[in-house]
């Protein structure tokens, strides 16, 4: 602890304290988390911020993310490079967004990002079915899908544009009293 | 992968976002097709086009005017119309040849709404207006309006810029401006801006690197004095401390770990059940360290002189709390009437000394005189106060939380959304909350597509008539058990008598047969709620939330109607009489049960997660080699902890200590269902609505619980007269005339204060006053549902607004359709007129 704390120095820990939901603490400690995905990989030093990029197969193998149906949208989102490929950063991003005291409209933002998988920045209905079948496990049939998405997007776009947009998201999910509760993450071992 | 998250300079936005109308047309299909449809029916008349033109010249101030070319310069004056019309129609027509809509569609693109949720821009004017509200609350600083207009990060410039070649230009003052803005807020301000940004970490740092350093320039520009720096230092070590602080505030929270470990393996439900014991904890904590510091810990420090010698410890005690703990400062029999002093213990150890005499002569040090009484008075009744308020308190807020919403709409958005439960990591959970979910879907498709089947005659009434069974099975064996338990307590009531009379019995066998009482109790506690699940697996009900509201409503009737009779017996019956069972303190007594009724209700919990869960499990799983396991039914493990919260602040009054034991049972719970639930439970197959759950259970909590163990607890102050030799009140007629005996007093040794004695004898004592408080903290809720009521019928109406302003949009972009279609056919027929000539 004493050494990691030495080499992560004052700055580096403030400057992630401030823009993260987590206390000098529970940085490290998901940098230990992270670094024990692949220590040959990641170097203990990172006051010069080394260019340390952790595969999206070491990352989704996490215990916190091994079991989630949207494991790869949320390594995507969180992503500098889009491809689930994390740096310390991206890392550590995503668990603050997913941590107990991030607010409702920024987890609402990412909530968006991760069910928009075509990146259009629209909720279409093709995401929507992906969303369902990653949901469900493919077990509706495709008519049932067809059905609830139609009904969805009957539901919850205000515009009537035949998507819904972030505002539309955000709209809902204030009425959601769960949302908050149930898009926290669960950091098993970190905290 | 054209577009990622993050906001990056490589990747301009605009790469993907609005450079040509071509590209535009992909984005906006939806609306082509619109358009396409109304303009089929156009044709519209010059008012018409006049007040669209007005619209669109208010919307150009902040919008079209951005707009990049020239030609779409759209007119200030009403009168310049015409002339601009030409010029405009020849523009779009030279820009974009046969793609008549594309004017329409540059407009439409930079409408906010499009813009939001595609540009970082977007994103960052939204902050921007975040921080403009958060300065506008912070007086002190520059207005905003300061701030020249092209300065303002806005999404429509950000678009309409971003059309020019100098995209990065625009980024890179977009960036400035930020940092601008974070710069201008104070620490903490800045602090809460950059955590809730959606920008990546990298960003963030950077940003705040900027905007320190832009301050530390402007700040070393100027030369900053010495007193100035320190301030700084004073600022920076302050804040670190406060980081400190706040992890190790957070390094305190209690069973981090264990609470992970069941939400990621049980889901939020298991979970809530879990919290709602550690706000139990805080609360018995609170109250217990309340009365250690006022009550316990003056008594223990100045013990009363006691000839009789203390019985030795049998071991039998820790179950009935008599023998050995019965005259210590475990129960209220303990505690002295007189005014503990620190010097003249000796002078004062006379038991029976009222309190005139307590004051007596030869005391030197009357400012450290600790007036016994008046201490248990308020003690008890701050208490009581301080956790209604907290109550009160957090039920609103959960209200708040949970019900805030219209429930009629977007059901199925909302399942589809917000249904998964981040926190369950493992793996057949996952599964089975898949399982769910999909089971869900279906079944509110099916409510979808026909709403009402509707039932026969027939089955209407067999559905009566199994629901008329199941109401009076319940209610049948309630009231069985209640007058059960009631010819019980009298019996036994009665065998006390007989043993009072003869004292040559067995003192254990006498402390044994009185936990006889609780012992029943507790069966009944255990048993009857399996007859109700029973009751219910009959009914059949449609709906998990009924079937769990009527759960709870018929567990709820048991245990109020329980606690009922036993305060009955135990206000009634022994308080009223308590020389005919031979009793010098019945407060003991009644303190002493209320022990005994807490320890073996936790003991019967053992058994039931023991027998319940543990050996069923083993059952069968061994016995019918089935997979499934018992599941954990949180309502009735709620209502079990209510039930053993009530008899908790039931017996403060009697035994002080009663917060402690409390304490230690819930810790012990906590460890013990946590180890069942992981060992023997799986996830529920019910869904559960946890917020809900959460509001009714803290509410439960609040008006059957705390309620009705206060009024009982001001009952007894009022008007029970306590015992004539033990206790804090001995030789007064009511607990309360402690009050009135100490104001009386103050008033003689200081007539300046006989306006706070009158003032006492008015508010306090007249019932009058009680009832006007109780009035008005009526109308405060009545008044406070009324504005609930009317936010919601504010609600409904906003949401109608919208659609109907989604309806207006439709018409604009009909209009803006039609009048470029009008502007290209004049300029198209000079075209063919040329041609002609």
């Amino acid at each position: 602890f004493f050494i990691i704390s030495c080499h992560c120095t004052d700055n580096v820990a403030m400057s992630l304290q401030d823009c993260t939901y987590f206390t000098r603490k529970e940085i490290l400690r998901l940098f230990y988390r992270y670094r024990d995905l692949a220590p040959q990989l990641v170097p203990l030093d990172y006051t010069n911020h080394p260019d340390v990029k952790l595969p999206y197969e070491l990352i989704g193998s996490m215990p916190e993310l091994k079991d989630n149906p949207f494991r790869q949208r949320i390594a995507e989102v969180f992503s500098d490079d889009g491809e689930g490929n994390m740096t310390l950063d991206d890392f550590l991003d995503m668990f603050s967004v997913l941590s107990e005291m991030a607010p409702r409209d920024l987890k609402a933002y990412y909530a968006f990002k991760i069910y928009d998988f075509n990146n259009d920045d629209f909720i279409c209905k093709s995401d929507l079915e992906k969303t369902l079948n990653k949901l469900t496990r493919n077990e509706l049939t495709e008519d049932e899908v067809r059905m609830v998405c139609e009904k969805v997007i009957d539901e919850a776009d205000l515009d009537n544009d035949g998507r819904l947009s972030l505002e539309d998201f955000q709209h809902m999910i204030v009425r959601a009293p769960e949302f908050l509760r149930y898009s926290s993450g669960n950091l098993l071992f970190t905290i | 992968m054209a577009r990622i998250v993050n906001f990056d300079l490589r990747y301009p936005l605009m790469e993907a976002g609005l450079e040509s109308p071509v590209d535009e047309e992909g984005v906006h299909d939806s609306f082509n097709q619109l358009i396409a449809e109304q303009s089929q029916n156009g044709g519209l008349d010059a008012l018409e086009l006049q007040e669209l033109q007005r619209e669109l010249d208010e919307e150009g101030r902040d919008n079209v005017a951005y707009l990049s070319s020239p030609g779409h310069d759209y007119g200030r004056r009403q009168e310049r119309w015409e002339a601009e019309r030409e010029d405009d129609g020849r523009q779009t027509d030279s820009l974009a040849g046969e793609r008549w809509s594309s004017a329409t569609l540059k407009i439409l693109s930079s409408m906010p709404s499009r813009t939001i949720g595609r540009s970082r821009g977007a994103i960052i004017s939204q902050y921007y207006n975040r921080t403009m509200q958060l300065r506008r609350r912070r007086q002190s600083r520059p207005s905003i309006r300061d701030f020249s207009r092209s300065a303002r990060p806005s999404i429509r410039g950000y678009g309409m810029e971003g059309d020019t070649t100098d995209s990065e230009g625009a980024e890179l003052r977009k960036r400035e401006h930020l940092v601008n803005n974070l710069q201008n807020l104070s620490v903490s301000d800045r602090v809460r801006m950059l955590r809730g940004m959606p920008l990546s970490v990298a960003e963030k740092s950077e940003l705040r690197m900027q905007a320190m350093q832009k301050e530390q320039r402007r700040h070393s520009g100027r030369q900053i004095p010495c007193c100035s720096r320190l301030k700084y230092y004073i600022i920076i070590a302050v804040r670190q401390s406060w980081y400190s602080w706040l992890s190790f505030i957070h390094s305190l929270q209690l069973w981090q770990v264990a609470l992970k470990r069941v939400s990621g393996r049980f889901g939020t439900g298991v979970l809530s059940y879990f919290l709602f014991l550690k706000t139990l904890l805080f609360f018995n904590l609170f109250l217990f360290l309340v009365t250690g510091a006022f009550l316990v810990l003056p008594q223990a420090v100045h013990p009363p002189l006691f000839s009789q010698g203390r019985p030795s410890f049998s071991g039998l005690e820790l179950l009935t709390g008599a023998g050995y703990f019965s005259d210590s400062v475990m129960y209220y029999g303990y505690y002295s009437n007189y005014t503990l002093r620190k010097s003249c213990r000796v002078d004062t150890g006379g038991q029976n000394m009222s309190i005139s005499n307590g004051t007596g002569m030869d005391c030197p040090s009357k400012r450290h005189s600790y007036n016994m009484p008046m201490a248990y008075f308020f003690t008890i009744g701050v208490s009581f106060f301080i956790t209604g308020i907290i109550l009160v308190y957090s039920m609103s807020k959960s209200f708040g939380q949970s019900f805030r919403i219209d429930k009629s709409h977007s059901i199925l958005a909302m399942k589809v959304f917000c249904s998964w439960d981040f926190k369950v990591l493992k793996k057949s959970s996952v599964k089975l909350m898949s399982e769910n979910i999909c089971t869900q879907l279906k079944e509110l498709l099916a409510e979808v597509n026909h709403k009402h089947v509707k039932n026969t005659v027939c089955q209407k009434l067999w559905r009566l008539t199994v629901h008329g069974i199941a109401w009076t099975i319940c209610i049948a064996s309630t009231t069985g058990c209640v007058i059960g338990i009631y010819y019980f307590s009298e019996h036994m009531h009665q065998n006390l008598r007989l043993f009072s009379r003869n004292t040559h019995q067995n003192p254990l066998l006498k402390e044994a047969s009185m936990l006889a009482l609780p012992v029943v109790v507790s069966v009944i506690n255990l048993l009857l709620p399996g007859l109700f699940n029973a009751a219910a697996w009959m009914e059949d009900y449609d709906s998990p939330s009924v079937r769990t509201y009527v759960a709870i409503g018929r567990n709820l009737m048991l245990k109020v109607s329980v606690l009922g009779v036993l305060c009955y017996h135990w206000l009634g019956r022994v308080a009223a009489d308590p020389a005919s069972i031979n009793l010098t303190c019945w407060e003991d007594f009644v303190g002493q049960e209320l022990y005994r009724f807490l320890i073996m209700d936790f003991i019967f919990t053992l058994l039931d997660t023991l027998f319940g869960e543990f050996l069923w499990r083993l059952f069968s799983e061994k016995g019918l080699k089935r997979r499934r396991r018992p599941v954990f039914d949180i309502a009735r493990n709620v209502l079990d902890l209510i039930y053993g919260q009530t008899l908790a602040w039931l017996g403060v009054l009697f035994t002080p200590l009663l917060p402690a034991v409390q304490i230690l049972k819930l810790l012990l719970l906590f460890y013990i269902k946590k180890g069942s639930v992981m060992m023997n439970c799986q996830a529920p197959r019910k869904p559960y609505r946890v917020s809900q759950m959460t509001t009714i259970f803290i509410t439960l909590l609040c008006i059957p619980s705390f309620i009705g163990a206060s009024v009982c607890v001001t009952y007894t102050m009022w008007s029970i007269t306590p015992s004539s030799s033990c206790g804090p009140f001995r030789q007064l007629k009511t607990m309360f005339q402690a009050g009135k005996r100490w104001v009386e007093e103050l008033e003689k040794d200081n007539p300046s204060l006989s306006m706070l004695a009158r003032a006492h004898a008015y508010l306090v004592e007249n019932p009058f006053f009680l009832f006007v408080g109780a009035g008005i903290f009526l109308i405060v809720i009545y008044f406070h549902s009324q504005v609930v009521d009317g936010q919601r019928k504010i609600i409904s109406l906003l949401q109608e607004q919208i659609e109907n302003e989604g309806e207006d949009k439709k018409f604009l972009i009909t209009r803006l359709q039609s009048i470029h279609e009008q502007k290209r056919t004049p300029t198209r027929r000079l075209t063919s007129q040329d041609s002609t000539c």
